[in-house]
């Protein structure tokens, strides 16, 4: 029920600014009413303007080779995959077009849900002879535009492939199809004695084929690497239907090119992941986890430094945020309880360690802290005694994402950046921005991977310009990349340039020709508009 | 005046509870195990107590195997002055507790005793209202607000029930359960964690204390609750009357 007001609340809020952008722009003199409803601004379709707030206005088009969806393509669909399974319903598809963070706005007319890989295989077939674009869709819950339409694509949702195919008990190797949720995969782990190589605040919703398509990376990375590394195979079907059956569960296999690698991260560019098999590390027994406080970035740095030194066997995440990261949470997260009341610090950093025997883990942690403590790294700190108090902890972190949506407007940057010179960003934007947005930052400190989140109480134009291409060219300069986890999606598909060559973007160009020929797999995303024009 | 509180060992409120193959209990090898919720919350009011000046020491008391150690540092770390483990490796029910209370009542003579309402474990809600009885003391439980009056030695406290709040004096000593809605536990920060390592534990066995723990009662078997079947989509109002009348038998 809170959710679901909580939405409308947005929605209000964003018709309203479409609203008033759209005035703007077309000077139509019209008074918005609170009756007026959301889709009737999205019925006025193929207006360029709803792009314009995600990112700097970069005015897309559809793509003129493209045709478009004639009923004779429905009921082809509902031949093959059954009325149910074709879903044409308004409602339905606002929420399918909508991502989010409720930026990007498509408006497809057709959201599909295969059950199987040869339902899968036989739309693309068909999508690729019509020449009709696809946008494949997991959770929904990317954060730069990628898993929802630019135009009238259609969507095809993973989330009726669900089913758990095996768990290698001995090796720990789980293969599932790729519309599994990740926290439905982790629970069922859970019961077997495993854990999910990845967790992230979206678990509950994201797929774990999303996850894979978008080399999602999360809270876990510091102690279990990426999907590139946990990935053991997959199956993924190519835009003319082909069946790219990957899903070796061999730790080791060099035989030619390791193509997977290619479906990793490519966001549903160059094939739709059908079956994934990663490999799940043993549960352990142990988790411990403090809240700590920091008085400047460079203690943040040290301390890391000393962690990975002296609980490196232990360690499993390394996460920190500032004094305004906090002060967000505190006032807009419902529940939210600041575990340092007494007074308020200038960083925060969360450290988990992971092991097997409760005791000694304990025991380690505790020594680490307090030495650390005494040797002024850290000016306070808890410890969760319970489950209950952990939950608790990592709900201030977790919980970022949701509390700036909650305050407002926010531009969100996802950069890697090496970490001595990571906050050195954050002070120059916060001098950049002034009062007229406030410079909010978090991330996973033990990769390197920082949360650029710039909230102000509405979209504006001016504050964009403050940000960008200042904070790529700032990145760029300081050889960090634009995307460390988020993608580039829509967001940043022409920013490509600032984390990769013009070669080596060219060979991505050429590899994207190759598997989709006619460019009908999620357009107008990851690589830049120079290249993917080519029809 | 000093106040004892009993804080239990118990499996993690946030962990998926598994019946033993064998049925005799509930499996705890291997599982995270906590101070359970409702003891959190009586530490917690001594300790508001004691920071009010209305109490001089606080000692939390754990009964169980050696690991209830673990527990009774939480207490000392979140502010306990000294600690009293009572090592027992066989089952203890809840009038064995409240026999060991006494004794432990009758060597250390509190003013106030807190226990909470119940353990999560085996939800007995009884040793609370055993010690106070064994003890001859008045006792208020499911306190929702403990007001002190050092003058008087008088407790003030207030209880949730079905109609509302009821309110009850006691004279001191007395012994108070509490419930869920009377404060926010504190969390143990790294200082008084530091602290705690050097604060006393003290340790007795129910024999030292000539207290006999052997029970009357015996645990026959234990089970999981009956799985909930999953739902039905009825396809129409007349069979969902139908449903109702003849498999619900609701109408």
């Amino acid at each position: 029920m809170e959710k679901w007001r909580m939405t409308h609340r947005f929605i209000r809020h964003s018709s309203k600014l479409l609203f008033d952008r759209r005035s703007n722009l077309n000077s139509h003199n019209i008074v918005p009413s609170p009756g007026f409803a959301f889709h009737r601004y999205f019925r006025l379709e193929e207006c360029n303007f709803r792009r314009c707030f995600g990112s700097v206005a970069t005015v897309i088009e559809r793509n003129a080779s493209f045709s478009t969806l004639n009923s004779d393509d429905v009921s082809y669909f509902k031949e093959l995959l059954g009325e149910k399974s074709v879903v044409e319903d308004e409602d339905v598809l606002l929420t399918a077009n909508t991502d989010w963070m409720r930026k990007y706005q498509g408006s497809s007319k057709l959201l599909l849900q295969p059950k199987t890989t040869h339902e899968v295989s036989q739309i693309l077939k068909y999508c690729n002879s019509r020449c009709l674009p696809v946008v494949p869709q997991g959770g929904n819950t990317g954060l730069v535009g990628g898993s929802v339409p630019v135009f009238d694509e259609v969507i095809i949702n993973m989330g009726s492939m669900n089913n758990i195919i095996s768990l290698d008990k001995v090796s720990g190797i789980l293969v599932c199809e790729a519309g599994c949720i990740l926290e439905n995969l982790i629970s069922f782990l859970d019961n077997h004695g495993f854990i999910m190589p990845l967790d992230l605040g979206a678990k509950g919703s994201c797929q774990i084929g999303g996850n894979v398509s978008t080399n999602a990376g999360g809270l876990r990375l510091v102690r279990y690497g990426s999907l590139h590394g946990t990935v053991l195979g997959l199956e993924a079907v190519l835009a003319n239907g082909d069946v790219i059956d990957m899903l070796g569960t061999l730790r080791k296999d060099n035989t030619g090119y390791d193509l997977k690698h290619l479906f990793i991260g490519s966001e549903g560019s160059l094939g739709i992941v059908t079956k994934v098999s990663i490999l799940t590390p043993p549960k352990l027994s142990s988790v411990n986890l403090a809240f700590l406080a920091c008085e400047d970035y460079f203690s943040c740095q040290k301390l890391l430094v000393e962690a990975k030194r002296k609980l490196g066997d232990i360690l499993s995440a390394f996460e920190f945020l500032d004094n305004q990261s906090m002060d967000l949470v505190l006032n807009h997260l419902e529940g939210a309880r600041n575990p340092l009341p007494s007074s308020m610090h200038n960083f925060y950093v969360l450290i988990e360690t992971t092991g097997s025997d409760e005791s000694y883990d304990k025991e380690k942690l505790e020594a680490f802290l307090l030495s650390s403590m005494e040797g002024g790294l850290i000016s306070d700190g808890v410890l969760a005694q319970d489950i209950n108090q952990a939950s608790s902890f990592w709900r201030i972190r977790e919980g970022l994402p949701e509390a700036l949506m909650k305050a407002g407007a926010v531009y969100k940057y996802d950069l890697s950046i090496p970490v001595e010179k990571m906050y050195d960003l954050v002070d120059e934007m916060r001098i950049r921005m002034g009062q007229t947005a406030r410079v909010i930052s978090y991330g996973h400190l033990g990769d390197g991977n920082l949360h650029l989140n710039i909230s102000a109480p509405q979209y504006d134009d001016k504050i964009l310009a403050l940000i960008e291409p200042y904070v790529y060219e700032w990145t760029s300069e300081h050889k960090g990349s634009i995307s460390a986890e988020h993608g580039l999606g829509l967001m940043k598909a022409n920013k490509i340039f600032y984390s990769k060559t013009p070669e080596t973007v060219q060979v991505m160009g050429s590899i994207k020709k190759l598997l989709d020929p006619k460019g009908i797999l999620n357009p107008y995303k990851v690589l830049p508009q120079s290249l993917s024009s080519y029809h | 005046m000093k106040i004892m509180v009993a804080i239990k060992r118990v499996v993690d409120y946030a962990v998926k509870i598994r019946v033993k193959p064998d049925k005799t209990g509930v499996e705890t090898n291997n599982v995270k195990m906590s101070m359970n919720p409702f003891c959190e919350i009586a530490l917690e009011e001594a300790l508001k107590i004691r920071e009010a000046g209305l109490a001089s020491e606080v000692i939390a008391v754990s009964m169980g195997p050696p690991q209830c150690v673990d527990t009774l540092r939480t207490g000392l770390a979140m502010g306990a002055d000294r600690g009293i483990h009572v090592e027992a490796t066989t089952g203890l029910y809840p009038l064995n507790v409240a026999k060991i209370f006494k004794r432990l009542v009758e060597l250390e003579n509190p003013g106030l005793i807190f226990l909470g309402k119940q353990a999560i474990d085996d939800d007995c809600n009884q040793t609370g209202q055993m010690v106070a009885g064994l003890l001859r003391w008045p006792q208020a439980t499911f306190a929702s607000k403990v007001v002190l009056d050092k003058e008087k030695q008088v407790a003030t406290v207030e209880r949730e029930v079905d109609g509302g709040l009821e309110t009850l004096s006691l004279d001191l000593p007395a012994v108070i359960t509490t419930d869920l809605r009377l404060n926010q536990p504190r969390y143990a920060t790294l200082p008084n964690i530091m602290k705690a390592k050097s604060k006393v534990i003290k340790k007795y066995t129910p024999q030292e204390l000539n207290v006999d723990i052997r029970s009357d009662l015996e645990v026959v078997q234990v089970t999981e609750p009956p799985k909930r079947k999953a739902g039905v989509i009825v396809s129409s109002v007349d069979e969902l009357i139908e449903k109702l009348k003849n498999e619900a038998h609701v109408i």
